[in-house]
């Protein structure tokens, strides 16, 4: 995962006029000028920021806007240690560029990943305005600060903007100056963490953001696909179009030939508009040869994953303690239970679709992505030409959630669009974009503890087989296992929690049917979203076997010992801070406090997205069950999150909103069903995510924290299905183990207990 | 050819008659603040007002439409400051924002309908726009202030 998390931070920092302009940046590094740039570049540092003669405080923003209003919060980072007036900071949202390094959007990660960074870029550039603005005031810059644009001293000042149009500014730090760079102490933040209006908004209430969808270039026709019934491996045996002909406005059907095997057996069917293009395809016929996945569905998926479980030669390890066979033998009392979850769409609301052509010898692709990085490799081996020479063009995007992770409909554009010579729009309808969908693989779990007398824990086991969409799409990015072994690590993270349980194993089982059958996705949380699942019940379940309240049998485990220590800079303090988030939400939540018949309050907790940058979290569901249909009514959401340093306090309360609605809404609304290679659900009548009405009250507080930042765009997912699903055990005593949730699931296993 | 009233213009047209109204405001006409979802009305992304009335243009014919005027995003207000989009900024309701301009035309047409609209109001007339962000906190909010607004008004 280093690739991932690279931002060119061991370069020199240079500080340097360009035009009227001063920029600051970073200098190419060797490799980059050598292999990729083009020789009028390989001086020209990458530029993170400029100043201009009016203080205009211009911030390049490498991660893709798809609703955090990430370049706001970047952006204040930056403005906060440069002492810039916010109201001179513009953002900009760049193109594909090796220049920018590593270019991804995803895993929560954007502000963890770039706060130092930026601190420190914004501190270089504070201290050389201070030091040419001091020149400019004739004293010593040690007697100047610098607030609000200005640098100030001996009772006058000047601005940035002034400083730009009189100063030379010219300044290098080197790599280790810049690490050093002191950052302000937290108590003279006047950004980070004070609320303020994100610029990304405004555009979005009047109907004037771009999104990919609204990309146009002159001369342009539509395209939309027809969609092979298998994702991997369809081929076309012939296309009949007679039908198509008589759609005004069809210009033919072409089958694509693809290098890269991205879209194995896509048909493209083109017209003069977009809902020709879509009567069009309606009509053109054509024979495919199936891939394998055609008869593959969502139980053989589940099948499969128990068969890789049985078998204990499997999959990799991640966390092995010796002392676990004999913690079982010598047990008291052990407890195993198996958890499922079904597959998930991602429904973001905008259709994917790309523009693509070629213009002046680059071959543009207009899109809205997550991960140019992943995507531009794959565009070169499918055009034959190389990455230097394709330039993604950034939009906004119309959803992500990992869904634009995956830039496989790029391909297809841009393959049109070198076929025809000529600009290529394809959009995808609702039903093309579920059916193509990278979705969240099904999954199956099983976890067992072994319990000494009194109830100690003395060893548990997880064991976890789902599609892996890093060995799929990004296989480079696949961690190592104990012993050696590649692994996926986001569809594990969470299996290896904090909770000190004595000896434990963590196992990862890759599930080849599921990986070979469709495309699994990175979706929002990936795989803390079902390991979460399976924990939080599980330990909910382990706490009721031992007559344990599941808030204390918990925080019991959470004691900070040993490897849940945690360590700076990312876990300081480990598990007491996930116990803190855990009681929290207890309090707040009432817990322990009598309910009316048939409700109840369930709790689970979480640590995010990942142990090395752990968001600590916690949510109490208050739930209504009607035993007579089954129906689960959520009642209130209480949730406490430790994000550490919070840098858009609104922001970061948005987002954990959406996530914890998401959590609901994929607990007990959401999921599909895969069947013979394809989804069962291809638009929203049938696929339902939650609704206004459906909204829950939400009580949600953030831990106050100058510790590292960390992610918050995920973490609230992870959490709530399993207290949904352990406040509907304290509600009617019914135990739900599959996800999503039905209300024939619940009337199922109330039968069962009576 | 045939004429399009739309955002207090007169436009001349050279489409089929059950060519989708969506795809007329977005690719003929160019306003591409109405978006596209789901395609059978379902998601309300492409919500518009026609004769005043909110409408799904997915499902709508231009042909239908006929000498109806058509109101999108981009018309609600001259200057983009119709109440519901004040109250949009002033709540910070929109994330990925895709969905929005059709929660808030619908919204508009809500205020209408209810002047001094409640929870129940507001989930019977907003169930059919969808926002995958899920602002629906923020959506709620954002029309109570707006209706203060436009009550205050009236009353001034």
């Amino acid at each position: 995962m280093a690739e991932l998390r690279h931002l060119p931070s061991r370069r020199d920092f240079l500080i340097r006029m360009a035009g009227t302009a001063l920029v600051f940046g970073f200098a190419r590094d060797d490799a980059l000028a050598n292999s990729a740039a083009p020789a009028q570049s390989a001086f020209e540092p990458t530029i993170w920021y400029s100043i201009d003669r009016d203080g205009i405080v211009t911030v390049n923003i490498i991660r893709a806007e798809m609703g955090q209003h990430i370049g706001t919060a970047l952006a204040r980072i930056l403005a906060d240690e440069l002492e810039a007036d916010w109201h001179k900071v513009r953002i900009v949202a760049v193109d594909s560029d090796p220049r920018w390094g590593y270019m991804v959007t995803g895993g929560s990660w954007s502000v963890w990943m770039t706060f130092p960074v930026f601190s420190r870029a914004g501190a270089a550039g504070r201290i050389a305005l201070i030091g040419a603005g001091a020149k400019l005031l004739g004293i010593p810059a040690d007697q100047c600060t610098a607030r609000g644009g200005a640098v100030m001293g001996g009772g006058r000042s000047v601005s940035y903007g002034e400083i730009v149009a009189r100063g030379d500014l010219r300044r290098s730090f080197s790599a280790e100056a810049l690490a050093k760079m002191p950052i302000k102490p937290a108590s003279e933040r006047r950004l980070i963490g004070h609320d303020t209006r994100a610029i990304d908004i405004p555009a979005k209430t009047n109907g004037t953001a771009r999104y990919g969808i609204d990309a146009d270039v002159e001369g342009m026709i539509y395209a939309r696909p027809k969609i092979p019934p298998t994702r991997n491996g369809s081929r076309v045996r012939s296309i009949d179009d007679a039908a198509a002909k008589s759609v005004k406005g069809y210009l033919g059907s072409l089958a694509l030939e693809d290098p890269s095997d991205t879209v194995p057996g896509w048909v493209m069917v083109f017209a003069s508009s977009y809902p020709a293009a879509i009567r069009a395809a309606d009509r053109v016929k054509v024979d495919w040869v199936a891939g394998a996945g055609a008869t593959v569905s969502e139980q053989d998926v589940l099948n499969h994953g128990a068969k890789q479980i049985a078998d204990p030669q499997r999959g990799t390890l991640l966390v092995d303690d010796p002392g676990l066979a004999t913690a079982f033998q010598s047990a008291t009392s052990t407890v195993e239970r198996t958890y499922t979850t079904g597959s998930v769409l991602h429904g973001q609301l905008e259709p994917v679709n790309a523009l693509a052509f070629e213009k002046n010898g680059m071959f543009e692709i207009h899109a809205g992505t997550q991960w140019q990085s992943l995507i531009l490799p794959v565009l070169a081996k499918a055009l034959g030409r190389p990455q230097e020479r394709i330039v993604l063009r950034s939009y906004a995007l119309g959803g992500g959630f990992g869904r634009r992770l995956n830039g496989d409909y790029t391909v297809p554009a841009a393959l049109a669009a070198k076929a025809l010579g000529k600009p290529v729009k394809m959009v995808l309808t609702r039903p093309d974009d579920m059916r193509f969908d990278s979705f969240r693989s099904p999954s199956i779990q099983t976890l067992r503890m072994a319990f000494a007398s009194g109830g100690r824990v003395t060893g548990m086991d997880h064991h976890a087989s789902a599609g892996w969409p890093t060995l799929v799409m990004a296989p480079v990015q696949m961690a190592k296992g104990l012993q050696g072994q590649l692994y996926d690590p986001f569809a594990i993270a969470g299996a290896d929690h904090w909770y000190t349980v004595g000896a434990q194993r963590v196992r990862a089982l890759s599930n080849d049917l599921a990986n070979s059958a469709f495309r699994p996705g990175w979706l929002r949380s990936v795989g803390p979203g079902w390991t979460n699942w399976a924990l939080e019940s599980f330990m909910d379940e382990a706490a009721h076997a031992t007559s344990a309240d599941p808030v204390a049998f918990r925080l019991a485990l959470l004691d900070g010992a040993g490897r849940n220590a945690g360590s700076a800079p990312n876990s300081v303090g480990g598990a007491k801070r996930q116990a803190a988030v855990l009681r929290r939400a207890a309090a707040k939540a009432g817990w322990g406090t009598a309910l009316p018949k048939d409700s109840g309050l369930g709790i689970a907790t979480a640590f995010g997205q990942e142990r090395d940058m752990p968001t600590w979290v916690a949510c109490v569901a208050r739930v209504r069950v009607d035993r007579g249909s089954g129906a689960v009514f959520v009642q209130k959401l209480t949730l406490v999150v430790d994000a550490g340093t919070i840098v858009h306090p609104d922001g970061a309360l948005a987002q954990v909103e959406g996530s914890a609605l998401w959590g609901l809404s994929m607990a007990l609304l959401e999921g599909t069903e895969f069947v013979n290679g394809q989804v069962k659900d291809t638009n929203f009548d049938t696929y339902t995510p939650l609704r206004i009405g459906d909204v829950p009250e939400l009580d949600i507080e953030f831990v106050d924290s100058t510790e590292v930042p960390v992610g918050l765009g995920e973490p609230g997912t992870t959490v709530v299905a399993p207290a949904i699903g352990n406040a509907i055990f304290a509600a009617v005593g019914a135990r739900l183990r599959h996800l999503p949730i039905r209300p024939s699931a619940v009337l199922q296993a109330l039968t069962k207990k009576s | 050819m045939s004429t399009l009233h739309i955002n207090g213009r007169a436009v001349n047209i050279e489409v089929d008659n059950d060519t989708p109204l969506l795809w007329v405001i977005r690719d003929v006409i160019g306003l591409t603040g109405t978006k596209f979802g789901c395609g059978i009305g379902m998601c309300g992304a492409c919500t518009v007002h026609v004769g005043g009335r909110p409408t799904r243009s997915c499902i709508t014919s231009v042909g239908s439409v006929g000498n109806a005027e058509v109101t999108t995003i981009e018309g609600l207000d001259a200057n983009g400051q119709h109440p519901l989009q004040r109250a949009w900024i002033e709540l910070q309701v929109p994330q990925c924002g895709y969905c929005q301009s059709g929660q808030i035309m619908q919204a508009a047409a809500l205020l209408k309908d209810f002047p001094a609209p409640g929870d129940q109001d507001i989930d019977a007339v907003m169930t059919g726009n969808l926002c995958r962000c899920m602002t629906y906190v923020r959506i709620r909010k954002a029309i109570k202030r707006a209706a203060a607004e436009l009550r205050e008004r009236a009353d001034g």
